[in-house]
């Protein structure tokens, strides 16, 4: 459930300022109350937050340097589990498949967001509230649903091949098939999936950065003769550049993380053709008993996805500045 | 306005396609479950009994209850130390709580596995709150902080004048008018927790009594392969509790995911 918020923290100037306001030291806090009451208020969250995340984080990474199978004692391998997430084949291509999902979760869902906005954004549009809830609503059904529905929609005898085999009938060739059976259209098949349940995301955040976008540059723009097309890529995209990076970190850490997807409509198969990471961290846990292994790949989608939120942070503050 | 009238057919066009490509697959589940033609609820009450999804909603329900309560009080009480309160080491813990947040349940799971198991916490229903809190106090902690730093000063240092403690002015004066963000924060909370899936799947692995919604959905398709009537009726009954509220306060839904993830 990460949502990844990348706030700065308070900047020199904005402290400096709070210093200020409130006459310098110890004035900001309440009279006569002991400053650290603080530790006592935020103490409860601290403890069970350092008990059941940073600890297994830790322990995790502590895991990680060996080769342990769950029961046996482990044996002290230093960093080769992570030269192995990097070199096996399977492994290797489930993050390859991961860099593909990356392309159906975030980017085409972020390329359908800005037509879904171009169109909400130039003129009035009647029951604006219904389509956002309406286009938002797959982001909020279990994901275990989800694939359960999904994979009734892809199978042999599902709507998706009655349609096709319908179009068959009309004289086209026959292109109906087990989707998430198939070598080659499993992972696409996948990867629509997450492209239907994150499009509504961006679409969201897309709409509520057009509605801080200053009206009068729609106005000037059009005074200047620019169409739709122009105007869209003058003013809405610009203006959208750190909703576009949001919409980026948070769609691409649902493509890193996506398990109960992959665990329930395919199993990682047809072979490895499904296989993501996300996926490889429990099956090497619990099916093969490399535990070692699995918590240097879940290691390795922890620094992925913090280097994301890092890098798309400076794109974004950086040309602010 | 210059929008012409075929701009705007075009954009009610692009619209309506794409809110159809959003509903449509659940409409299709809906009708599947139903068996297309004639109302036909047997389906749900078959699932229903077949797939135990009353135990499976009651786990589920205790679990989110028992997460959203815990985690609001103490991500409130946090939010309003980091926000308001200046002590030592307070840009630390706010910025452990931030990394925090961006730390995947994959990367923990497997040690909160063995961990949990030594304590003997596998298998119950408290091994899958305590580390749901913990996930949930990380976003919760900072987007209290970021409403109690949006409160004029003048407003707790009025109740400080008037005599009341840190503790009343809390909860007497700054968290009444903070119902909109706590409200917005319980609703996404809650959602994450009832949607979780992998924790449920490591940590309940052997007490099929324990099972929440979505585990249980699982467990009821590895049974029911290609019954997907039944199975269709399964899915409509895990995800109906969270789509019914999110009908209801789908603003509250949606403004926490903008300021959750633009704010600062």
């Amino acid at each position: 459930m990460t949502l990844a918020a990348r706030p700065k923290a308070a900047t020199t100037a904005e402290r400096r300022e709070r210093a200020r306001g409130r006459g310098g030291r110890g004035a900001g806090r309440p009279p006569g109350e002991p400053r650290r009451i603080g530790w006592l208020y935020a103490l409860p969250a601290l403890l069970v937050y350092a008990a059941f995340l940073i600890w297994p984080l830790l322990h995790g990474a502590y895991f990680s340097l060996f080769e342990w199978d769950g029961l046996s004692p482990g044996t002290w391998t230093g960093l080769s589990n992570y030269s192995k997430a990097l070199s096996d084949p399977t492994l290797r291509g489930a993050f390859l498949h991961a860099l593909v999902l990356v392309v159906f979760y975030a980017v085409v869902p972020c390329c359908i967001a800005f037509v879904l906005v171009a169109a909400m954004s130039r003129s009035k549009i009647r029951g604006l509230t219904f389509f956002r809830t309406v286009l938002f609503l797959p982001q909020v059904v279990a994901m275990v649903a989800v694939a359960v529905a999904w994979q009734w929609i892809y199978s042999p005898g599902g709507p998706i091949n009655d349609v096709l085999r319908w179009l068959h009938g009309l004289g086209l060739p026959d292109w109906s098939r087990g989707w998430l059976g198939d070598f080659t259209w499993a992972l696409p098949a996948v990867g629509l999936i997450g492209t239907w349940v994150q499009i509504g995301l961006a679409m969201v955040l897309f709409m509520a950065g057009v509605q801080k976008i200053p009206r009068e540059l729609y106005e000037a723009a059009r005074i200047d003769g620019a169409g739709p097309v122009r105007e869209f890529l003058a003013v809405t995209l610009p203006g959208l550049r750190r909703e576009l990076a949001v919409a980026l970190t948070l769609t691409t850490i649902a493509a890193m993380r996506n398990f109960d997807l992959i665990y329930l409509a395919t199993s990682g198969g047809p072979g490895d053709a499904t296989k993501v990471p996300a996926y490889e961290v429990y099956n090497r846990t619990f099916n093969t008993g490399e535990v070692g292994l699995a918590s240097a790949i879940g290691i390795i989608i922890a620094v992925l996805i913090f280097t994301f939120t890092v890098l798309i942070g400076r794109f974004v503050e950086g040309r602010d500045r | 306005m210059i929008g012409s009238r075929r701009e705007a057919f075009v954009n009610y066009t692009v619209l309506v396609v794409f809110s159809a490509i959003a509903v449509l697959p659940m409409i299709g589940v809906v009708f599947q479950a139903l068996e297309g033609t004639e109302l036909n609820v047997s389906n749900f009450t078959d699932a229903w009994e077949q797939g135990h999804f009353a135990d499976y909603l009651r786990n589920s329900v205790i679990v989110t209850v028992a997460v959203v309560l815990t985690a609001t009080l103490l991500s409130i009480m946090a939010g309003y130390a980091l926000g308001t309160m200046e002590f030592r080491g307070a840009g630390a813990v706010f910025l452990l709580f931030l990394a925090g947040l961006t730390i995947p349940t994959e990367a923990v799971v497997v040690p909160l596995y063995f961990d949990l198991r030594s304590l003997g916490l596998d298998n119950t229903l408290i091994g899958l709150i305590l580390p749901q809190i913990a996930q949930s106090v990380a976003f919760g902690t900072f987007w209290m902080r970021a409403y109690f730093r949006s409160v004029p000063r003048a407003l707790p240092e009025a109740a400080r004048i008037d005599g009341a403690s840190s503790w009343t002015t809390l909860w007497r004066v700054l968290v009444p008018g903070g119902r909109p963000a706590i409200l917005t924060m319980v609703v996404l909370i809650s959602m994450w927790t009832w949607n979780e899936f992998l924790l449920p799947l490591v940590i309940i692995n052997s007490d099929e009594g324990l099972r929440t919604a979505p585990l249980g959905l699982s467990f009821f398709q590895g049974t029911h392969q290609t019954a997907y009537p039944l199975l269709m009726a399964g899915a409509l009954i895990i995800a109906a509790p969270i789509v019914i509220v999110y009908v209801f306060l789908q603003r509250h839904f949606i403004a926490g995911m903008l300021s959750g993830a633009i704010k600062e």
